[in-house]
């Protein structure tokens, strides 16, 4: 193994229910207030979408949003937060060579328009040839390039100018952990000086509901936290996005820039949910980072999901390690993809405010501790996908 | 002894294991059979209705599809028979273990028509229900297996449990240079010492009446569907669109001194990724040409050479009026005089244009072009463009003496990438 090198987080860009930015979800999450989620639009379902708001001022060309559907939206906006707030927006030079690793799923479908195709389909005579007149006359050429995921990573290129290499990863939870994983490896062997690095989700869509419920995985009824809905539990899903800027701390520093924390560990681990071993792999990854861990000055950011019997597994584990643990599920939803990323940003947060936030329901244990300068944060997805990464204060 | 090093100090990263399927067929030795005979895969579509369709052809794998299999498993099939080929020409690992990461380029899978058709009729849904009904009934046990092939990450997943590599699998997508990058993160993780082999995979099963109307809707498909086999003609001042095609390629790559420490056959060294995003606009590529000439510069540069160095270039060559324009620009810019002693073909003149699995499809054909030191053509030359003045290997299959290849990968969502490839390492 090569030598490795720090790897500094310069940049956090958050958008969920809770609004736009580091400090107004950290404020919220600070204060315990409560979750904000709609339970009427897509009831039974429940979903966290966001706050009616102008994309404006991160996606200024009106031409470019209408070329989005939200899910691109959302990710591009919290991209150029994030380019923003680690001081490169706008900065051609460090633009032309920034990286990029997207975590993305598909985009919307067009509802409207597969309701009346399949309601017609049904009824015809000649369904193949039904169908492709029907899609040749209904659907949108736009649309096609908003349900690509890649097409989030372009918009992100197109907007802000980040051009230096552009990947998008695919696979729910897993695909957030694994487009740290690889910018934080490449950052730390010197293949990246500067790499952009999330996601975006819309959860509030059928489509993607109808996905999830043929899975048996989505949260009905009433709304409760990820630790208390039960042996039936289910997500509660989320429209969020999430990117964090990781920059070698010898390119942060010759250009002056500051850093939230520092990524020390990740680790990303595959089974096939046999029962315990989704368990077993998160006390692995534990033991492999317990050694760095100061116990009087850390804390667990826990991304579960609120489906069991993950949720309920994680909680005993976490209940083990015997650290202070918070969710950020319950108040922000479930953003699949870019859960893994907005926690690490929420961990930053946590860092430089040198506490935890209010505990959210029954696995959300121990006081914080004072000081705080260390958050694990875990992932155990939906179906894969567990992982855990340490993020420490910088100095 | 000391381990070996390229000009950049880093692990040589070889290829010892190379699994192809395609519209030509199944095997690296049959397709390149094939390919060197200058044959097409373009064939009309039999998979369904064609009717009120533009574009009625495609380079489909027909010889592997059956009735009714999904563009997820269809796409699994391909990836797992080129995986196959590959990592036993390779001789790598054991029955069930692989001895590294899996990086694979997958489309993007959504619910099929025939499925939300199926679930709205089985459960005897109202006439004009949509997503909210099909919602509702969506926890019946019939419909219990639809959701497994709605992960992202599934094929990916299966894939990893087939062959038993190590980690959390890698699924990504970059459009049309998807199979490009799976190649380079495999190199770039070889690279970083975290592994000592890593298997590329990409695959593309998804021609659908929905796949093709996207692509017909943006006026990016050839729409001369007879004959079919003359539809793709880069480089031809007639050209009018891409083929859609399917097909699936793999490469298994070993740190050299791995790969010979276990005695392995040496099949190419992959010795230079290169990747620039474009920021112009969604499906076309900007003017100048800037990103593209700067992804193969940036490939030269990783591989530590010069345009000099390079003796066939594998285009990306779709057979679009727009990229082979911008190809041949990206290419004179940066090869300049040298550019006349380059032979460029394309092989998607034969095979179509795979889209997930095209880079990685291409990159075996252009080690094959290595191993073989001959160059597959470009066919359907017969109008040249006088706008582009490019050696294209026209129509016939040349023996040329071939030290190192390029081959370049542009997608929507300017997404590119160029591989620097060569026989033996430098």
């Amino acid at each position: 193994m090569m030598d490795r090198r720090e790897v500094w987080i310069t940049g956090v860009g958050l958008l969920t229910s809770l609004g736009e930015g580091m400090e107004t979800n950290w404020n919220h999450l600070e204060r315990g207030d409560p979750p904000l989620y709609d339970d009427k639009t897509f009831a039974p379902y429940i979903v966290h979408q966001l706050p009616a708001m102008s994309f404006d001022k991160q996606i200024p060309k009106k031409a470019d949003q209408r070329q989005m559907e939200l899910w691109q939206r959302a990710g591009t906006y919290a991209a150029g937060l994030a380019l923003s707030d680690a001081g490169i927006a706008g900065n051609a030079e460090l633009l032309d060579r920034t990286d990029m690793i997207v975590a993305a799923g598909g985009g919307e479908r067009d509802v409207a328009a597969d309701n009346a195709i399949l309601a017609g389909v049904r009824k015809s005579n000649k369904p193949g040839a039904f169908l492709n007149e029907r899609l040749m006359s209904d659907l949108r050429p736009t649309l096609f390039l908003a349900q690509l995921p890649n097409l989030l990573a372009g918009n992100i290129s197109l907007v802000h100018g980040v051009v230096g290499s552009s990947r998008t990863f695919m696979g729910e939870e897993a695909a957030g952990l694994d487009a740290v994983r690889v910018a934080w490896a490449r950052v730390a062997a010197g293949q990246s000086e500067l790499t952009l690095v999330g996601g975006s989700y819309n959860g509030a869509r059928w489509d993607v509901l109808l996905a999830f419920e043929l899975g048996h995985t989505l949260l009905q009824g009433e709304f409760a936290p990820v630790w208390d809905r039960g042996p039936n539990g289910g997500i509660a899903f989320a429209t969020m996005g999430a990117f964090l800027v990781l920059e070698s701390p010898e390119h942060a520093k010759a250009r002056g820039a500051k850093p939230h924390g520092k990524l020390s560990d990740l680790y990303a681990d595959r089974n096939e949910r046999n029962p315990g071993e989704s368990e077993a792999a998160l006390r692995r990854q534990w033991q492999a980072v317990s050694g760095k861990v100061d116990r009087d000055h850390a804390a667990i950011i826990s991304g579960a999901t609120g489906i069991e019997p993950a949720t309920s597994g994680e909680l005993i584990v976490l209940k083990d390690i015997g650290l202070p643990v918070r969710n950020t599920g319950t108040y922000i939803g479930h953003g699949v993809e870019t859960q893994f990323v907005a926690n690490l940003g929420l961990a930053c947060a946590a860092i430089e405010h040198g506490k935890l936030f209010a505990p959210a329901g029954s696995g959300d244990t121990g006081e914080s501790p004072r000081g705080l300068s260390q958050v694990l944060v875990t992932s155990v997805g939906n179906w894969r996908g567990e992982g855990l990464a340490l993020v420490e204060r910088a100095d | 002894m000391a381990p070996k090093r390229d000009k950049a100090g880093r692990p040589i990263v070889a290829v010892t294991g190379i699994g192809v399927v395609s519209s030509l067929g199944v095997g690296k030795a049959d397709n390149w059979a094939k390919l060197t005979a200058g044959q097409s895969g373009i064939r009309s579509i039999t998979r369904f209705p064609t009717e009120g369709l533009r574009t009625t052809i495609a380079g489909a794998v027909n010889d592997v599809y059956k009735d009714y299999m999904s563009p997820a498993e269809f796409s699994e099939r391909i990836a797992t028979l080129a995986a196959e080929e590959a990592v036993a020409e390779a001789g790598i690992g054991s029955k069930g273990h692989f001895p590294g990461p899996l990086f694979f380029a997958a489309p993007p899978l959504e619910i099929e028509w025939h499925y939300r058709i199926a679930m709205a009729n089985d459960a005897g849904l109202k006439d004009d229900a949509g997503y909210a009904e099909l919602t509702n009934v969506a926890r019946d046990a019939r419909f219990g297996e639809i959701h497994k092939s709605l992960k992202y990450g599934v094929l990916g997943e299966r894939l990893a449990t087939h062959f038993g590599t190590e980690g959390s699998p890698i699924s990504l997508n970059t459009a049309c240079a998807s199979g490009g990058s799976s190649i380079q993160l495999g190199v770039e993780a070889v690279r970083r010492g975290e592994c000592q082999a890593a298997l590329a995979v990409a695959a593309d099963g998804s021609l659908t009446p929905e796949s093709l109307v996207r692509f017909s809707l943006l006026s990016a498909l050839s729409t001369q569907n007879n004959p079919p086999e003359q539809a793709s003609k880069p480089f031809s001042k007639n050209r009018d669109g891409f083929v859609l095609a399917e097909g699936a390629a793999a490469l298994v790559l070993e740190n050299l001194d791995f790969a010979q420490a276990r005695g392995a056959r040496i099949l190419g060294i992959l010795e230079g990724c290169g990747e620039k995003s474009d920021s112009f606009h969604r499906t076309r590529s900007s003017p100048d040409g800037k990103p593209i000439i700067a992804c193969m510069k940036n490939a030269l540069a990783d591989a530590g050479i010069g345009p000099e160095d390079v003796d066939y270039i594998n285009a990306h060559g779709t057979s679009t009026p727009e990229n082979d324009k911008m190809e041949y620009l990206g290419v004179s810019t940066v090869f300049g005089d040298h550019l006349r002693n380059i032979p460029i073909s394309s092989n998607k003149s034969m095979i179509g244009h795979a889209l997930t699995a095209a880079g990685a499809v291409e990159a075996a054909f252009s080690l094959l072009t290595l191993e073989h030191q001959r160059i597959p053509p470009t066919i359907n030359y017969n109008m040249p463009d006088p706008a582009i003045t490019l050696d294209v290997v026209p129509n016939k299959a040349r023996d040329a003496r071939v030290r190192r290849a390029i081959s370049n990968s542009f997608g929507f969502g300017g997404q590119n990438v160029c591989l620097v490839m060569t026989r033996e390492p430098a």
